[in-house]
This record gives C-alpha cells, structure tokens and sequence, in this order.
C-alpha cells in the first residue's frame, strides 16, 4: 500500500538556533510584538510503499536515525496519514 | 608516504590539498571519487572542504552516506591516519568517525578569515611537530563550523585530550563550545578541523603555519 507520511525533525531542547533567534528578531521587527521565540526545524513529505502502517513507521523510524535526523542535536517525530 | 584525497560531487577545496600534499610528500596524492567501494592503499587519507551536495540536508550529511565512506571507515580500522578538513570535518561527524557535529555558525555569516588556533594536544599523530601551547595562524572559511556535543561527549573528549586545537585570543569565528576547533577520534588516527592548514603551507601564502601538520603525520608513517 501506498503510505504518505510526514517526518518533522526539530532542534533539542537546549540546542542553540541562531536562525530561529534571527527569525524572531525579524518578526519582532515587523511588529509581532507577542512573540517569545523561534525555533527552526524540517518537514520531510515521504511517500513510500510498505505492506503496511507498522512495517512504514519502522521503515521511517530508521530513515530518521539514519540520515534525516542528526540524533546529536535533533529529535524526530513520525505521523502516518 | 602514499596519501589520497575522497572527492565528493561539490567538493572545491581538494586542488588545494592535492597540491600541498604533493609539495611536503613528494608525491601527488591518489584521487578517490565518492562511489568507489573501496579505497587504495595509502598512509593518509584526507576528506578535502568544499560544499558536498551542496550542503542538502545538513552539511556532510549525504556524503558521509556514499559508498566510499564505508571503505574509509574501514581504514579507519585498521588505523589509518584519516584528516577532515572542513567540509571534510563536517562528513567525518556525520559519518560517526568522529563525535558532535558542526551546526550553523552562531553569527549567521559565512566566515572567510585568518584566527588563531592554540595546540592544545602535541601527542597526535597530527600534531607532532608543534608545541604545547603553541599559537598558529590558520584561515578559515565555512558557514557551519560551530562545533557541539552534548555535555557528556564533551567531558570525554576533553578527559581525554582529544581536543587539538582551539581558537585563542578572542579568534572563535563561530561560537564553537569550549572555542573547539579541531578533535581526534579515541584512538587517535582521525582527525577533524574546520581551519585550513592546506592554505599555509609555502611562502606564497604568507606563513606556513600548516605545514608541520602534515609533515608530523608523513613522520609517524616512515616511522611506522
């Protein structure tokens, strides 16, 4: 079957983000004057062929710890449509 | 002393390289390209900077992913001396060589200047012929150089001295944690830094600085 799947793959708690601070800054500068902070992170739209959801999200799992995700200083998440 | 350079689709800084490591071997080196599943025989193996798939992902990401990386690590094995230069830094974490990872620098630009580095460690293969202590200039050139790991990664490479250079006097061009700016791997035969000692080698370039970084490792091979 044919699995759409969306992997979101965000900074660490604790990890500094100059682009998100820089982000921020900028959206303050357009007047946003409520926001806290920026935190920059990757969206990976995957379509991907599995026999299905269970062996998919393992599938992804490993794509995340292998290559889409740097676990040093990033965490994953994975959602199945 | 046989020594061989890992190209990769965007590599740029590999002419440089090939030309000072012919300059202080006495030999041009062997040239690698990034499918090959297996790498010739040679005393140093050295993964050249530039933008390898043009930083996609993350930077290094999808060249420490090619097929020649698993025959490098390989060598790595087998105790070959492997140098990181940069980008090749940058592949080098994200192949697992070596620990961290180089993020973003924290100013946001691109940094193309000279600093200074201190010698921190004058044990490694790499490092032979410099002092303890020892200032050296060096350029840089990179937009992701800022050097992290988490905080029990750092306590052990820096128990273990494996923290080779730093950038001193107020140089840090990228909010590197602990001013890091080179490292060795646990045994010592893989090292990683985001300087380029291939850029001061000859007086044409205005020091040479670099150039007993790579005349300590062709020691360590006669010697060997």
């Amino acid at each position: 079957m044919l699995i759409r799947a969306r992997v979101t793959v965000t900074l660490k708690n604790g990890v500094l983000d100059p682009q998100g601070k820089a982000i921020s800054g900028s959206l303050a500068a357009l007047g946003f004057a409520g926001v806290d902070s920026v935190r920059q992170g990757k969206v990976f739209d995957i379509e991907l062929n599995a026999v299905d959801k269970q062996s998919a999200e393992a599938d992804l799992t490993a794509m995340c710890d292998k290559l889409l995700a740097n676990t040093v200083i990033e965490d994953y998440a994975v959602e199945i449509a | 002393m046989t020594t061989a350079v890992i190209l990769f689709p965007g590599s740029n800084r590999d002419r440089d390289m090939i030309a000072a490591l012919t300059k202080i071997s006495g030999r041009p080196p062997l040239t690698v390209w990034h499918t090959e599943t297996s790498v010739p025989d040679a005393d140093l193996y050295v993964v050249p900077g530039g933008f390898s798939y043009g930083d996609y992902l993350r930077s290094g990401a999808i060249a420490a992913r090619s097929p020649v990386m698993d025959a490098l690590k390989r060598r790595a094995d087998q105790g070959r001396l492997i140098l990181g230069v940069c980008n090749g830094f940058q592949i080098l974490t994200e192949a697992g060589l070596l620990p961290g990872v180089l993020m973003r620098n924290a100013g946001l630009k691109f940094v193309c200047r000279e600093v200074k580095l201190k010698v921190e460690n004058a044990g490694t293969a790499f490092t032979r012929h410099y002092q303890k202590g020892q200032i050296l200039r060096c350029p840089v050139a990179h937009h992701d150089g800022n050097y992290f790991a988490d905080s029990e990664t750092l306590d052990r490479i820096e128990g273990e001295g494996r923290v080779v250079f730093r950038y001193a006097e107020g140089t840090n061009p990228n909010g590197s944690i602990n001013d890091i700016a080179g490292i060795v791997s646990d045994k010592g035969n893989v090292m990683g830094m985001m300087p380029h000692p291939e850029n001061l080698i000859e007086a044409a370039h205005g020091g040479t600085d670099g150039r007993a970084l790579f005349e300590s490792a062709l020691e360590v091979v006669e010697a060997a």
